[in-house]
């Protein structure tokens, strides 16, 4: 057998073959489907298929995560038409308003995905689960309908691209700061239709909530999947949930189409200006920006860790006037170790908002939108024309460090001054 | 799908997202004619306005990156766009459009050929464009899965006949 990616492995068990190669069209039987609310958009094409039932409800994973609470009557009847579905298709991993969190996230962090598994999610940030050694794709209603149908979906092999990074991040830097400078130097674009996998020795030492970082913008790279190989961390990130582990790596000599190798050691804090999250400039170069929001939120960086970090530059501190800082972790378990840790008192006594877990303001749903003559500073993904407000509005991209040091300062701030 | 379509061309630029498309205070409904309504505001607040039925877009790299919203070919296929031509596609945008049923084809180079306005001939099943003065630009053909996908009028209806070919 040739040597493979992890990406080929995957494939290849999921479509019963013993071996794929980049291009070639296979059918992958699913092992895990997840939804948002595009599952609303889905019936349309689920009820024109006519299938009545779904086909394995102990496979699918459901939650509420782009409008929670539900903003307008019109979202509200949205959640009910979800609730109502997932009740009569006994989809028992329904996760509703109050037991929710930015789907990508609860997946992680109630072990739903493992290594190995074929992973589709109705969202196009899925790939963020690869870090845990899964083959994680997103798509659109359609093929989500096709999904719920059949339990199959035809997929084409991807190429796969190797990112290794070495060396010793500087301070107040993590795997933002590395994404942002991966995707700064081969484009939005820069892997249309790829596999990405994350190797060296950087990667290998990073913890899983940096992993997931990482794989979680190959979306803005264009990719199809973000993959780690499932290691010990892995492991024991899945230990946690009393998961079986089975790990899982490209084998030595395996294909890639191309390679890129960074070396980050000292990097310093680096931003996405607007609007492009390929448009990168290292902090030093934008700092002085004056911004009227900054906003720690979304799939991508606000994990516990992401809060403790903005505490831990927050305490003592306040946020500079007539700037407004929205935190918004990405899961109801996120919110409870906050509260358990005492964060959010240090969040409100520096002036800070602290909501309920949504997406809201990542893609300018609701729960803070920005007008068109505001400036944000935004752990979020992507800061094309009007994805959080106002076409006109501007957004850039930074690490929680980089946010919470601007927040305090009003302007853009390299946190390592702070 | 109509396997050869002609129209008139509005041409758009490189790394246009789903966002560009249709941005997400709009997502809050189910229903393709606010979407219709509300396509490239960003970009020109009246366009969904401008457009005529059978029209096509012809744009450069990365076409429909970002959000895996279906929403946006769907708001440009309830427009009737005939067709979207661009260097390249975004992955999940190039799944969703073929599984409506909406034809898109990778084109390299097309974009630097044509103006807005100019009309233009395509055909799908060959990959050929004709440009006007009479010049013809050929371009690889979408993969068979993919042309018979589109050719049943999208997944919907392919899935249908699979199964009922499939039941006794
Ligand atoms: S947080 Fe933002 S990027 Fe992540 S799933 Fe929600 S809308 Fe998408």
């Amino acid at each position: 057998m040739p040597p493979l990616t992890m990406s080929e492995k995957i494939l290849a068990k999921a479509s019963g073959n013993e071996s794929v190669r980049p291009g070639q069209i296979v059918d992958g039987s699913v092992d895990l489907l997840y939804m948002h609310e595009m599952l609303a958009m889905a019936l349309i094409p689920f009820g024109e298929i006519g299938t009545a039932k779904v086909w394995d409800p102990t496979k699918i994973v459901v939650t509420l995560d782009h409008w929670v609470p539900p903003p307008t009557p019109e979202i509200a009847k949205m959640h009910q038409t979800i609730r109502d579905f997932c009740r009569r298709q006994g989809i028992q991993r329904f996760h509703d308003v109050g037991d929710h969190g930015i789907v990508h996230q609860l997946i992680a962090e109630r072990g739903y995905a493992h290594p190995w598994d074929l992973v589709i999610g109705s969202d196009s940030h899925t790939n963020m689960v690869g870090a845990l050694g899964a083959f994680a794709a997103g798509i659109g209603a359609t093929d989500t309908a096709a999904v719920m149908a059949t339990g199959g979906l035809w997929l084409r092999v991807p190429e796969t691209i190797r990112v290794d990074v070495r060396g010793t991040l500087g301070r107040c830097t993590g795997a933002k700061d590395v994404i942002l400078k991966v995707i700064g130097t081969t484009g939005d674009d820069g892997a249309r239709y790829a596999a990405v996998e994350f190797a060296g020795p950087t990667v290998g030492a990073l913890p899983m909530n940096e992993r997931f970082v990482l794989c979680n913008m190959t979306t803005e790279m264009g990719a199809k999947v973000g993959m780690i190989a499932a290691d010990e961390t892995t492991k024991r990130y899945l230990a946690h949930n009393g998961i079986p582990f089975r790990p899982i790596s490209s084998d030595d000599g395996a294909t890639f189409a191309k390679s890129f190798a960074f070396d980050v050691d000292g990097m310093g804090p680096q931003v996405a200006c607007p609007s492009n999250p390929a448009n990168l400039k290292p902090v030093e170069e934008v700092q002085g920006t004056k911004i009227d929001v900054a906003f720690l939120g979304s799939c991508t960086n606000a994990r516990i860790e992401d809060l403790r970090i903005a505490a831990e530059l927050l305490k003592g501190e306040k946020v500079a006037p007539g700037v407004r800082f929205q935190i918004t972790p990405a899961s109801q378990i996120i919110y409870r170790q906050a509260l358990e840790e005492g964060l959010i008192e240090i969040f409100m006594d520096a002036g800070a908002t602290f909501t309920s877990s949504t997406c809201g303001p990542c893609f300018g749903g609701h729960l803070g939108t920005l007008a068109g003559d505001e400036v944000c500073i935004s752990s979020t993904n992507r800061n094309y024309p009007g994805r959080m407000g106002s076409p006109q509005a501007q957004v850039y991209l930074a690490s929680p460090w980089t946010v919470t040091a601007s927040a305090i300062h009003g302007e853009i701030t390299d946190p390592r001054k702070v | 799908m109509l396997r050869e379509f002609r129209g008139r061309v509005w041409t758009f630029g490189d790394d246009v997202s789903t966002d560009h498309i249709i941005a997400g205070k709009y997502l809050g409904t189910t229903d393709a004619k606010v979407f219709a309504a509300h396509a490239f505001e960003a970009v020109d607040p009246t366009w969904s306005s401008k457009v005529q039925p059978g029209d096509v877009i012809v744009a450069g790299d990365n076409f429909g990156c970002g959000s895996s919203r279906e929403q946006a070919p769907v708001a440009l296929k309830t427009l009737g766009i005939s067709g979207i031509l661009a260097n390249s596609f975004a992955r999940i945008f190039f799944r969703n459009a073929i599984n409506l049923g909406f034809p898109v084809l990778e084109c390299p180079g097309l974009r630097a050929k044509v103006q807005p306005g100019d009309v233009i001939e395509v055909d799908m099943a060959r990959g050929e464009v004709r440009i006007p003065h009479g010049q013809v630009m050929r371009f690889t053909a979408l993969p068979p899965n993919v042309l018979e996908i589109l050719e049943a009028g999208g997944l919907v209806a392919k899935i249908r006949s699979d199964l009922s070919t499939k039941r006794p």
